[in-house]
């Protein structure tokens, strides 16, 4: 039996141009509390402090000038508002620098999946010779020959020492706080009617329907930790995923990324190549430029220019309200 | 002579009523068998498992494990692939485009 309430809303509902399956419940949309954190790095105070001098320290690169921080500039969506990378010695690098935004609910780490654990992830591009070029036995020497940081990982890791375990650990404890906060869409997933535009509304209905995008930026995170070819154009085609499982379907496939605070996160794709998202929008609409090796799931939407509106409409209700905002840290000495 | 064939026939026979057709669903990005998400199978040398795929997109089931090598490529919702198993081992597999799809076999 349907009340007149019932009725009255669903009348709105229609007159609004929204269907009565866009306001069924959409819990798993939500956010848990706090990322995940294994057994043996239990997220606490004295871990995220020590990781967060870490990350913001650029001693932790042979030239001392480059830390974690300048890639994943807190003040650009935690990444660097650039197409690719730079890295050691104004080189430029092949892919561009994902936000660490949420990575901590990822369960791949890097475009490529590479790493399993944030822990593992953290020390790479350290080490790498592309980006912070470090010899990790020589940085271990360095940041045990400072008094601050031996007070730091005797608090975080009791009796466990500065070591690449502990460095690692120390980092992904911090990047597991380094989250987006409550959106308007969070706000309307929980019952505030008001809380985003019809056009947002229709935008969640595309892009849980005619528009596909659930089929990869699916969940809470808005991505499927999943690793797809979008057919982009590049002269020299990245490998990605196919680096680290010869599958065919790999070939230039990349990790899904998540849509949350996704307007502070431009330029977008695995290469920078769009500088906003209308034009990823008209990318996807495309269907992709390039077929070989195109994922599956891609197919051209064949979108109205109202459509890709309310896409975009909807893509901006993911943005933290606050965003997350961060004190720099003084550096131990 | 005929006593012989008939008993290679029987032998035959009886070898493939044993081996077992496992059905494994590709639903909601895991692999489920009976209702429920499976982690890891044991199987007889000989038995199969067919994977359906039950999700609004595609999977892509492969291993490349010691043992032996597939790539099923791949395949839209309601196709299925079969796989037989011939040698006793262990082996992973996953959806390459979902890697959180992961499950081992033992083949016995």
């Amino acid at each position: 039996m349907v009340s007149m309430k019932n009725l009255f809303c669903i009348a709105i509902m229609a007159m609004l141009g929204v269907s009565s399956s866009a306001v069924a419940d959409k819990s798993d949309y939500l956010m848990p509390e706090m990322a995940p954190a294994p057994k043996d790095n239990q997220t606490t105070t004295e871990r995220v402090q020590l990781g967060k001098a870490l990350f913001f320290d650029p001693r932790l690169s042979s030239s001392n000038w480059i830390s974690c921080a300048t890639c994943h500039n807190p003040a650009l969506g935690w990444s660097d508002g650039l197409a690719t990378a730079i890295g050691h010695g104004m080189h430029e690098l092949a892919r561009a620098t994902p936000t660490i935004l949420n990575t901590g609910f990822n369960k791949f780490q890097f475009w490529d999946g590479r790493a399993r654990t944030l822990e593992e992830q953290a020390v790479g591009p350290i080490q790498d010779a592309g980006e912070m070029n470090q010899n990790m036995g020589e940085l271990i020497g360095e940041l045990s020959a400072i008094d601050g940081y031996k007070l730091l990982f005797e608090a975080a890791y009791p009796g466990e020492g500065i070591s690449e375990e502990t460095i690692g650990k120390a980092l992904a404890a911090f990047q597991r706080t380094v989250v987006t906060t409550e959106s308007t869409f969070d706000l309307w997933v929980k019952g505030d009617e008001g809380a985003i535009s019809t056009a947002a509304k229709r935008g969640f209905e595309l892009f849980e329907g005619k528009g596909r995008c659930v089929i990869c930026h699916s969940g809470f995170n808005f991505n499927d930790n999943g690793f797809h070819n979008l057919g982009l154009k590049e002269e020299v085609p990245d490998m990605g995923r196919y680096n680290v499982r010869k599958v065919a379907v790999l070939r230039g496939a990349f990790k899904t990324p998540t849509l949350r605070d996704v307007t502070l996160t431009a330029p977008y794709m695995h290469n920078g190549m769009y500088a906003t998202l209308e034009e990823v929008i008209e990318h996807y609409d495309r269907g992709g430029d390039v077929e070989e090796h195109l994922s599956p799931n891609m197919e051209s939407l064949n979108l109205t220019k109202q459509e890709k509106i309310d896409l975009l409409a909807f893509m901006r209700s993911l943005d933290s309200i606050k965003p997350l905002e961060t004190i720099i840290p003084h550096l131990p000495q | 002579m005929k006593k012989l064939t008939l008993l290679l026939s029987l032998l035959l026979i009886s070898t493939s009523v044993m081996a077992a057709e496992h059905v494994v669903l590709q639903k909601g990005k895991a692999f489920v068998e009976n209702d429920s998400v499976v982690e890891s199978l044991t199987l007889a040398v000989g038995d199969s498992i067919r994977f359906v795929n039950e999700d609004p997109f595609f999977h892509n089931i492969f291993s490349l494990s010691d043992l032996s090598t597939f790539d099923l490529g791949s395949f839209p919702q309601g196709d299925s692939r079969t796989v037989t198993f011939d040698e006793a081992g262990s082996m992973e597999i996953e959806c390459a485009i979902h890697p959180e799809m992961y499950m081992e076999v033992t083949i016995q």
